[in-house]
């Protein structure tokens, strides 16, 4: 789809939802405004860098249908018995109080990228100057038969947001009989964050290690091996559960049946579980495919990574798990708040007039826990290339730990408060 | 709260002014460390990851130097620091030596 394609896909939507109204009230003469639309990792530290990098001068809205910011990193440790969703809670306050940001709790049904506004599930429109979408992902439910009926009856939890499912899926395991099997069935990449099947499995072979010691645990990978620090996940599987984690490649769910648990493939035989943890594929958030702008495959959106502008429609950028990524860069937390702060740092020199940032830097580290005490990370830097528009991990910067350790879980949990400080603090 | 769109809030607390291109384009860069240091360098006092803010400029660099030689223990940093140039590193450590 070309530019203009987009843009009249835009206006159509736009035109179809609500005629644009006007906040006069609140819209100050001299402030340029930015919407931010999602209150995910990308969207919560867009909207707080704005505020920050612009000394308070830029107007910022952030639009979120959620009460309170829930992480999805740390989540598999509520799926694993060890955390409450509670501990994974935030709330939005300190963006409003401490930062001056606007909160809107609604959802954004279409975007008009020419009028530029948006409009709101509750009614009514907003005027942006800039538009910050960070709408991280949706499941393809169509890629797996039977999926969303079965994740509409409760009986399969893919848990891949953190929220009802989470619990949900951790009270399965809890009901689950001693002996039973718990199976993950894993997409082909790329999906959100890579080491987090891996990282669910091995928590889940931890708590049916403590709780029901006769269960099983299969990893159903549709990728050839471990996506992330296989090495170092194979090895704990090995030396931590032995015979009761059994990882298989090669298995590309094609269809469910949640009533009975069982997966079936392309090429591989069908498994049948007590507890069947199916991951679909996903793709960019729903309003950026609804908008046109997840112009890769239909499925991610592709952005100018000098201020993570979409490629398609001016003014509107795109944060976090919906872009199409550059090479080796993971679909992560931490990598939405890198790019948010690129994004809000290049919106700020935009609107002064200033040049961008020639050489903006990201940096990311995932942690990973393979049991209830003992983490692993990967770690990258990434440099802007200009030649190639694009960002590379600097050559002989980053990695993943040497081997797992109990240290590691404390540096695992000081990245998840300070990131959530760094976003909403 | 939720807020309906009413008068903006000004920002609190001891914010740095972006004024110049410079001055924000170190200040994003800084910005890259704050994940795991905090906003600014001001990491929680409870983190297991250490505070930037205010570190003074010479142990910055040596600890960034060590770090990169695998001289000086880590889990992450040693990974970490060699991403940066010479010149970017000298740039994080005048930042976060002028934070309070």
């Amino acid at each position: 789809m070309n530019r203009r394609a987009v843009v009249r896909s835009l206006v159509l939507g736009g035109a179809a939802a609500v005629a644009p109204a006007c906040f006069g009230p609140w819209r100050r003469a001299s402030a340029a405004k930015v919407v931010v639309v999602g209150g995910g990792y990308g969207g919560a530290t867009a909207a707080k860098y704005l505020r920050l990098l612009s000394n308070g001068t830029l107007d910022v809205v952030l639009i979120e249908p959620a009460p309170q910011f829930i992480s999805a990193p740390l989540s598999n440790l509520v799926v694993g018995g060890l955390l409450q969703l509670a501990d994974l809670t935030v709330s939005y306050e300190g963006l409003r109080r401490r930062h001056g940001v606007t909160l809107i709790r609604d959802r954004v049904t279409s975007i008009d990228a020419v009028g530029r506004s948006v409009s709101l599930g509750a009614g009514g429109s907003l005027r942006y100057d800039k538009l910050v979408l960070s709408p991280g992902i949706e499941p393809m439910w169509g890629a797996i038969a039977g999926l969303e009926t079965a994740h509409a009856l409760g009986q399969i939890l893919p848990a891949w947001t953190a929220g009802p499912d989470t619990t949900g899926l951790h009270a399965q395991l809890t009901a689950m009989r001693d002996g039973g099997v718990f199976a993950i069935v894993i997409p082909e990449t790329p999906y959100r964050c890579p080491p987090a099947p891996y990282e669910r499995a091995s928590l889940a072979a931890a708590y049916l290690q403590q709780y029901k010691p006769k269960s099983k645990v299969l990893v159903l990978d549709a990728n050839q091996d471990v996506v992330a620090m296989p090495g170092l996940f194979k090895e704990a599987w090995r030396d931590l559960y032995g015979g009761m984690l059994e990882y298989r490649n090669h298995c590309k769910a094609t269809s469910v049946d949640g009533a009975t648990g069982t997966v079936r493939f392309e090429v591989a035989d069908d498994v049948t579980a007590d507890v069947l943890n199916v991951l679909p594929p996903v793709r960019a958030g729903a309003l950026a495919v609804q908008a046109g702008l997840a112009n890769v495959n239909s499925r991610w959106c592709e952005v100018d990574f000098l201020s993570f502008e979409s490629k398609l429609a001016k003014h509107i950028h795109i944060l976090g798990d919906s872009i199409q990524a550059a090479p080796q860069m993971p679909k992560s937390g931490h990598m939405a708040n890198a790019h948010a702060k690129v994004a809000a740092a290049a919106i700020v020199a935009e609107l002064q007039g200033w040049p961008l940032d020639p050489a903006p830097m990201l940096t990311n580290t995932c942690y990973s826990y393979v049991s209830a005490t003992e983490v692993i990370h990967s770690a990258a830097v990434y440099g802007y290339l200009a030649g190639e528009g694009t960002f590379k991990p600097v050559p002989g910067a980053g990695g993943v730990s040497p081997h797992r350790e109990a240290m590691e879980a404390q540096f695992a949990r000081a990245w998840a408060h300070n990131i959530w400080a760094d976003m909403l603090g | 709260m939720w807020a309906a769109p009413l008068l903006l809030v000004a920002a609190g607390g001891a914010i740095a002014a972006a004024q110049t291109p410079a001055e924000l384009q170190a200040r994003s860069l800084a910005a890259s460390c704050a994940a795991c240091h905090g906003t600014d360098g001001n990491a929680l006092v409870s983190s297991a990851t250490p505070r930037l803010a205010g570190l003074d400029k010479d142990t910055f660099l040596r600890e960034m130097r060590e770090f990169r030689a695998g001289a000086r223990p880590a889990t992450v940093m040693q990974q970490i620091a060699k991403g940066f140039t010479d010149a970017q590193t000298e740039q994080l450590a005048e930042y976060f030596a002028g934070q309070k």
